[in-house]
């Protein structure tokens, strides 16, 4: 990475060797798993391919190892590939406060494989994977509590999935005759604008 | 001539009493309209700001409780979704009558920014009756100010004493 244009406001020569020192390392360590550095505009990445049966072991040496002492979870996410041949992912972004180096770890999945849950390690990871499951439907096994976080207590249905249609499947009124709130088929009076020739199924 | 005489003047005189039983009952209902917090989102901020002490509401006799039992008009102020409808129901629905229903900013009025969403309402219109719309993204604490003198007329206009009581 040169030293010049906006990138270089960010990122370092500096930044740019611990990166060198941390591949090193992960080579070293990881052989076996498959490595990415992803040149970008602002900052370079690394990212390491896991499979979901070695992501536990995977997880805590990246955690305990004093050269590697990824302590800190910074953030969990699912992603859906409907085109992959595994259309689902979950991604995870740590940080080593000591080191001051960051990787990210991706998991590839198929429809209805099971990662491990990784609050054993983080224990931040709890809400963060309620979350992946609720909006992909990915299932974690070993979670303490697997419930859904934020949409409503009955929805039905992972709302960040491409096919989901992003106006839900439902929408509440209140009825007078029920005297409660009911859940009807969602029904819009103007329909939603089609942006960069997006086809609807 | 003192306000008792007048009034006996009047009855006297004319014969009717209701419009100025009406006219003292929305005095005072309108002189003392508490408002249950009801903060969603940002609104709520400017909510807030219209309540703290360069628009301070106190001086129109409206206090924010943090309870629907000693409150008389709700300001629905901010994004309400799905899973929080069936409460809103049930706290509008836990105040005493007569009640009101102020609808403050685009997404308590309509969805707003959040209108093709899967998890919000379209409307808070939807799970309870409203009196006022105020339109802002968020409006600010003299729109909030306007809705609720809005509000104080329609009272004037339409409040009887008997108005309020047992409708859904």
């Amino acid at each position: 990475m040169s030293g010049s244009g906006a990138g270089a406001l960010y990122w370092s020569e500096k930044q740019g060797a611990r990166l060198d020192r941390l591949e090193q390392l992960l080579a070293l360590r990881y052989s076996h798993l498959t490595r990415e550095r992803r040149r970008q505009p602002l900052n370079d990445a690394l990212i390491l391919h896991v499979e979901a049966a070695q992501l536990r072991e995977t997880m805590r040496l990246l955690h305990d190892d004093a050269e590697l002492d990824f302590k800190l979870l910074i953030d969990l996410a699912g992603v859906h590939y409907p085109d992959r041949a595994r259309p689902l992912e979950v991604v995870y972004q740590l940080l080593s406060v000591h080191h001051n180096h960051r990787l990210r770890v991706k998991v590839a999945l198929d429809e209805g494989d099971v990662v491990p849950s990784m609050t054993v390690v983080w224990g931040n990871a709890s809400w963060y994977e309620r979350e992946v499951y609720e909006m992909f439907g990915i299932l974690f096994s070993g979670h303490p509590d697997l419930r859904r976080l934020l949409t409503d207590y009955d929805f039905d249905g992972y709302p960040l999935r491409k096919d989901f249609p992003v106006e839900g499947r439902v929408e509440v009124r209140y009825d007078p005759g029920l005297k409660r709130v009911v859940q009807e088929p969602t029904q819009l009076s103007v329909p939603n604008r089609e942006f960069y020739g997006r086809q609807r199924s | 001539m003192g306000m008792i005489e007048e009034v006996t003047r009047q009855v006297d005189d004319r014969g009717f009493m209701l419009t100025s039983v009406d006219t003292l009952v929305n005095w005072a209902r309108t002189s003392s309209m508490w408002p249950m917090t009801f903060g969603l989102a940002c609104c709520a901020v400017e909510m807030m700001q219209a309540g703290a002490s360069r628009y301070d509401l106190d001086r129109f006799g409206i206090v924010f409780r943090g309870s629907p039992r000693q409150s008389d008009v709700m300001i629905v102020a901010g994004t309400l979704t799905n899973k929080m409808a069936p409460v809103l129901r049930k706290l509008y629905e836990q105040m005493p009558e007569p009640r009101w229903v102020i609808s403050m900013g685009s997404c308590a009025n309509g969805g707003g920014y959040y209108h093709y969403g899967y998890a919000t309402v379209r409307g808070c219109d939807r799970i309870v009756p409203v009196d006022v719309y105020v339109p802002g993204c968020p409006p600010t604490a003299e729109a909030l100010l306007y809705g609720i003198l809005q509000l104080h007329k329609k009272i004037h206009r339409v409040g009887t004493l008997s108005s309020g009581w047992g409708e859904v």
